[in-house]
């Protein structure tokens, strides 16, 4: 319901933000952000320019350097080519049907860990005595890097689908729970002594203020731990297996195919960017009423 | 008739011990504090800085615990939070995800009041503060001055018998603030609520109190009352009051009494 209320006022505030008194638009109008009164940042060329001259470049040097001789080319194909690869790959199906099997593993193991984590991290911030008892042991275990783990879970589980959704559960979960319990436990003390004054019941202070205050810091762990998760499959199926771009990454390395290898990079590279910012779209829409969302 | 009554009381913070450093002492915050305040009047009370006047507050809130004496709302001794009590607090405590329309109807949704029916009622006391043009806004999109008037709309659409505002205009410019105190004598008289009102600056508890209560530096105790005669017709309350001899008499008066203790939290707080 809470969020609910979230969605509309953030409607709300672009809908109407030109008609306001003339008291309160010099306060209101100041925070606006510069791009909404430019236009969209899209469609400025310079604000184009700005944001792409970068990768332009950095592509620019990448085709050049292997023809010209600067860099191997044994080791290092020119972008283009390694662009018609992963085109020609992806048109065929082949690089499309790896990164749906890296994809839905990454994502059982990310469902799994926003089960686990989110609950988890929802206790250790709400119930004080349970956090004193288990965070040592929290603490402990959270150092331990999931790649480590992963030859003790293959051991364990074997070179199957199993083995590789755990790692991911394991290695997601963290950043869920982590923020879920900082989140919970950094409410404004001021709108709890609010709800104090008001009378709410624990219950009513937990879903009406805790979470909704939380929901942002919520919301940035699973960001985290969704682009973690696809960082994870990689290692994982590049240590067993037979499908994933892990194991395309693995396998072009070992046959030479430097072409493909380069191709797999930069498809990892354009679902992590693009996992990214979907989930910071999301993100956005959920914390609208807080001034600023990060974007790393 | 006294609406509020606190008789001799005490509190006390009690240090805690720091693991393998001496034990501090305990710190008296408040000490045998006696005060009335009556159905109907706005009452200020006046302080130096620590001495004890926001903790007074939320005793009477029922936030906090006292060691000693009691506190009666009506006949009733308060031992805890109530909706019979509204707060309005210095930082105004707005949700910030809410709408205005929905932050002045949240102590109606505390009490289970449905939700047509609260906006009706919210709707009601956002025209009495002058907001109903932006009752769809976020607080992060209003000024200071709004947002205090959004935390007072909240704090009577639950109808409470006595608003406690704790420096609710501390932190606002000086001309919202003048408008702000005017109308908040005006809503008060409107609304026919008691008000408790804290604050460190003697003009605004002159301007607003019907009776003014002077706080001792810590532990705080209430020294004097003074009544301040002009309030009686309110039409005189306007800004302009401030020029008149009868105002500055009180204000001297009410200086006069504090002057001593704020010497005495200086010096406290350099031997410290």
């Amino acid at each position: 319901m809470s969020s609910q209320s979230t969605l509309d006022g953030a409607s709300i505030r672009t809908a109407d933000a030109s008609v306001l008194a003339s008291g309160a638009s010099r306060a209101l109008t100041s925070e606006q952000p510069s791009a909404e009164r430019d236009g969209p940042a899209w469609f400025n060329p310079r604000v184009l320019a700005r944001r792409w001259t970068a990768i332009v470049v950095f592509l620019a040097l990448w085709e050049v350097a292997p023809r010209l001789g600067l860099i191997n080319a044994a080791y290092l194909s020119p972008f283009s080519e390694v662009a018609l690869r992963l085109a020609s790959g992806l048109l065929s199906g082949e690089l499309v049907h790896h990164l749906l099997v890296s994809l839905s593993r990454s994502f059982s193991g990310f469902v799994l860990a926003l089960g686990v984590g989110l609950p988890l991290g929802v206790a250790l911030g709400w119930f004080h005595k349970f956090e004193r008892f288990a965070d040592p042991l929290v603490q402990l275990i959270r150092q331990v890097p999931a790649v480590a783990l992963l030859p003790l879970f293959i051991m364990l589980l074997g070179v199957g689908e199993l083995s590789k959704v755990v790692i991911i559960f394991y290695g997601a979960q963290w950043a869920i729970q982590l923020n879920t319990v900082s989140g919970v436990k950094n409410v404004d003390p001021l709108l709890i002594k609010l709800a104090r004054s008001l009378g709410l019941s624990r219950l009513d202070l937990f879903r009406k203020i805790i979470l909704p205050a939380a929901l942002p810091t919520i919301f940035t762990g699973l960001r985290l731990s969704a682009t973690r998760s696809i960082l994870i499959i990689v290692a994982a199926e590049m240590m067993g297996g037979k499908s994933g771009i892990g194991y395309v990454l693995k396998n072009s390395e070992y046959n030479y195919d430097i072409v493909t290898m380069y191709a797999a990079i930069m498809l990892l590279a354009l679902v992590g960017l693009s996992t990214n910012y979907l989930l910071i779209g999301l993100e956005s829409r959920f914390s609208s009423w807080k001034p600023e969302t990060t974007r790393y | 008739m006294s609406l509020i009554r606190a008789e001799a009381v005490r509190k006390t913070y009690r240090a805690r011990k720091r693991f393998g450093g001496a034990a501090k002492q305990d710190t008296l915050a408040l000490e045998d504090v006696n005060i009335e305040v009556r159905d109907g009047e706005i009452l200020t009370i006046v302080g130096p800085s620590g001495c004890g006047k926001s903790t007074f507050l939320d005793i009477v809130a029922g936030l906090v615990e006292h060691d000693g004496g009691a506190v009666y709302l009506g006949d009733k001794k308060i031992d805890g939070p109530g909706l019979d009590r509204g707060i309005v607090f210095q930082g105004y405590a707005l949700i910030p995800w809410k709408t205005v329309l929905d932050n002045v109807a949240f102590g109606l949704e505390a009490q289970g009041i449905p939700k047509p029916e609260r906006q009706v009622i919210a709707r009601r006391y956002i025209d009495l503060v002058g907001l109903s043009k932006f009752e769809d806004r976020t607080p992060h999109e209003l000024s200071g001055g709004m947002k205090q008037r959004v935390a007072i709309a909240r704090a009577l659409a639950f109808d409470p018998k006595v608003l406690l505002m704790d420096e609710p205009f501390a932190a606002v410019d000086e001309q919202t603030r003048e408008r702000l105190q005017l109308e908040l004598v005006r809503i008060a008289r409107e609304t026919k609520k008691t008000v408790l009102f804290i604050t460190h600056s003697i003009d605004e508890a002159v301007l607003l109190g019907d009776r003014v209560a002077i706080m001792t530096s810590r532990p705080g105790t209430i020294k004097a009352t003074v009544d301040v005669e002009f309030s009686r017709s309110d039409d005189k309350r306007s800004a302009s009051i401030r020029s008149t001899p009868a105002f500055s008499e009180i204000r001297e008066l009410v200086a006069g009494y504090l002057k001593s203790e704020v010497d005495k939290a200086l010096a406290a707080e350099q031997s410290r």
